[in-house]
């Protein structure tokens, strides 16, 4: 249903360059860092689109650039049809209560000197809705009890719940406005693992109710598994693979999807420990990354043209878009990723219907 | 004799609020050669016991109480003194903020050869020279030229790297590693890992590794202690933890963290409410209130840390018996929720006169 319906999101070739500058009065851009590079996906409605990748992959950059907390460089992003890219003003403000956020700190995103109530109430305030006290109060009161908070704490403080409940306000507060679309940048690694569950369980049931379509990003691939429709894998600034949940946990084609997947500790000590492939070395410097293939100074399997020809997002065949002139095999698949990961029988083999 | 053997330690930190019990009444032993996971979640006290074995949390509104023998020797009993010597020296800590526990004014390499001068009689030129073949060890390219840079110059996983030369510097017979990868991305993680994994094969010494990941553990862990509000509720080898867990709160974790081998129409079945205060700690099994089992009994009685029949080495705080544990973890281990399995925890209570319990 969701596959003819155009999607909610069209990002194209979406650009986005910090310049690096020397100088302390005349300053002069030396450099820029790279953080997102030539990016297209779409985002369709009602689905969850995971971003995963390593710290500087450009994947909260990319979300900001959609919600345009960023103006980006250069490329486009269209929102239910319409360029969103360049607006600003009445327009922009239109637009911000379709696109919310919630963040990462539950502790540094909450005004520590105002009230929950009228934290969650700030979104009515500032587009001017249910202009009445009582309303308003009534209002923030059924979203305190749709997040699992006791609404009865409405004139509590930020520093008087947990960081749990803490990331609840948060959620009730990109709620309020009922957005089509909701940004969720790293929203549970801040929590301990007994109160992730709970507000993943939260975003997910809110989902359902509300029909949001959800930009998750997480650098806990597990985490990912559990929340997305689709998966996009970000290194330095590009997508690395694309693909259904199942299709690139189940057969990942790009290495350095491989590589990530590999990684990943399994709680189980039988199925779990298999011959890990480790990538040396660090992340490159996105201010300077490597030519063609950006992945190809740690990839296992690089060769000559890859330092030579950059690779194009394609279509492997097996349910995902990969940008890799050497895709894994599936012996290599099953050698490097958890048993348990690799046996599931419904693993698409020919998902070519995908574009 | 163990390398390490904590005794009942108790750890409590007096406050404007109240005494805090941080660490109540924990035992636990590690041989050498060996990797003991300590699991739990913040407030839990992992920390603060491996801090209390490193003499760092001494002063004046701490109480601390228990023995921890290190080498047949009382550290508890140790002056600051004698702590200094064996500090860094035969028992190293690695923490979890590679950046704040870095200097940031001095140089990598300075700071490396400042640990092995603290307790060795060196030349400084041959020590510099150790700092480099300690970089070079935890796998830093370049390390002629990384050993005179600053930790700001350093990526978080090269830190991490350079806080592991430093303790392994003196080549410490004991390491504890609080938290060692939390701060770092999954790739490098698994370096670093990995590297932990083939230096503790290489020299032979025995790690304390404190997490609240319970996949790092399931990797790299001979015996995993689960701790809940400052004591140990579960202690046993890996597989028996992962296998056949026996405390609500072990299933608990087990169930609510979302793992890459599940798919997503599973359901997360997280942990109701949120860890106690350790100032007004709950009566009876400090777990009952956020229990799914729990029973009228749990609220008044005080569980103690006992053998499971049947399965040497594992030890579990818990007031059910062990035949409705077996029961309620295979429902929820082929799927069914809480919920449904509480009956299992009833029938019991119905017949709870005539279960031998030893509670306090």
């Amino acid at each position: 249903m969701t596959a003819t319906a155009p999607p909610l999101i069209e990002v194209r070739n979406l650009v986005k360059h910090f310049p690096i500058t020397s100088g302390i009065i005349l300053q002069r851009q030396v450099g820029a860092v790279k953080a997102v590079d030539d990016v297209s996906f779409d985002v369709r409605s009602g689905e969850t689109l995971g971003l995963v990748g390593e710290t500087g992959c450009g994947k909260s950059t990319t979300a900001r650039l959609i919600v345009r907390l960023l103006e980006p460089t250069s490329g486009t992003v269209t929102f239910e049809g319409e360029d969103v890219t360049g607006r600003s003003g009445a327009s922009l403000k239109a637009l911000r209560r379709e696109m919310q956020m919630i963040f990462q700190d539950p502790y540094s995103s909450l005004n520590p000197r105002k009230t929950v109530g009228s934290i969650i109430a700030e979104p009515f305030v500032i587009h001017g809705l249910l202009s009445g006290e009582g309303e308003r109060k009534r209002r923030v009161q059924q979203l305190m009890d749709r997040v699992g908070l006791n609404p009865e704490h409405y004139n509590r403080y930020p520093h008087e719940f947990s960081g749990g409940q803490r990331q609840r306000i948060g959620v009730a507060r990109a709620i309020a406005l009922e957005p089509k679309l909701l940004v969720a940048d790293e929203p549970v690694s801040a929590l301990d693992v007994s109160i992730q569950a709970q507000v993943l369980n939260l975003l997910r049931e809110l989902q359902r109710e509300m029909g949001l379509t959800l930009i998750f990003i997480a650098h806990d691939l597990s985490v990912v598994r559990h929340m997305c429709d689709r998966v996009a894998v970000m290194y330095l600034g590009k997508i690395a693979e694309l693909g259904d949940n199942d299709a690139l946990y189940g057969f990942p084609r790009h290495p350095y999807t491989g590589a990530l997947l590999s990684a990943v500790p399994v709680p189980d000590p039988e199925t779990g420990r298999r011959d890990r492939q480790l990538l040396s070395g660090d992340v490159p410097s996105p201010a300077n990354p490597p030519q063609a293939c950006r992945f190809h100074t740690r990839c296992p399997k690089a060769q000559e043209v890859c330092s030579t020809e950059e690779p194009l997002l394609e279509d492997k065949g097996t349910g995902t878009v990969a940008a890799c002139h050497f895709p894994l095999t599936r012996d290599e698949v099953t050698l490097r990723l958890p048993v348990a990961l690799t046996e599931p029988p419904d693993v698409p083999v020919a998902g070519s219907e995908r574009a | 004799m163990s390398l390490l053997a904590v005794e009942d330690l108790r750890v409590q930190f007096v406050t404007d609020d109240g005494v805090v019990h941080a660490v109540d009444g924990i035992s636990y032993a590690v041989e050498t050669g060996t990797t003991l996971g300590i699991v739990g979640e913040s407030g839990s006290g992992k920390t603060v016991s491996s801090l209390t074995t490193m003499g760092l949390t001494r002063g004046g509104s701490t109480r601390i109480s228990g023995t921890i023998q290190f080498e047949g020797r009382d550290l508890l009993q140790a002056s600051d003194e004698e702590l200094r010597s064996i500090r860094g020296n035969d028992i190293a800590m690695i923490f979890q903020d590679p950046l704040s526990s870095l200097h940031p004014f001095y140089k990598v390499g300075t700071q490396l050869v400042e640990t092995m001068l603290a307790h060795r009689d060196l030349s400084k030129a041959a020590a510099r020279d150790r700092a480099v073949e300690l970089l070079q060890l935890v796998g830093i390219p370049d390390p002629q030229r990384r050993v005179d840079q600053y930790p700001h110059e350093f990526s978080g996983g090269m830190r991490q790297r350079a806080m592991i030369a430093m303790a392994l510097a003196n080549e410490p017979k004991l390491l504890i590693a609080d938290e060692p990868t939390t701060a770092l991305d999954v790739t490098v993680q698994a370096q670093i890992l990995a590297l932990m994994q083939d230096l503790q094969n290489r020299l032979g010494m025995a790690v304390i590794i404190i997490t609240h990941d319970l996949g790092v553990v399931a990797e790299i862990a001979d015996e995993i202690a689960v701790m809940y509000a400052g004591r140990i509720v579960e202690h046993g080898s890996t597989n028996q933890i992962f296998s056949a867990p026996q405390h609500p709160y072990t299933w608990g974790l087990l169930k609510s963290i979302p793992r890459l081998d599940v798919g997503r129409s599973d359901e997360l079945v997280p942990i109701s409410g949120r860890p106690p205060s350790l100032i007004n700690r709950p009566s009876g099994c400090f777990f009952h209130p956020r229990c799914p089992y729990v029973r009228d009994r749990h609220r008044r009685v005080d569980p103690r840390l006992e053998p499971v029949d049947g399965d040497r080495g594992h030890e579990v705080a818990c007031l059910l018996s062990a035949a409705v544990r077996g029961k309620i973890w295979d429902g929820l281990r082929s799927g069914r929720d809480a919920e449904s399995l509480r009956g299992l925890a009833e029938t019991e209570q119905a017949a709870a006169g005539s279960v031998p319990k030893a509670g306090t």
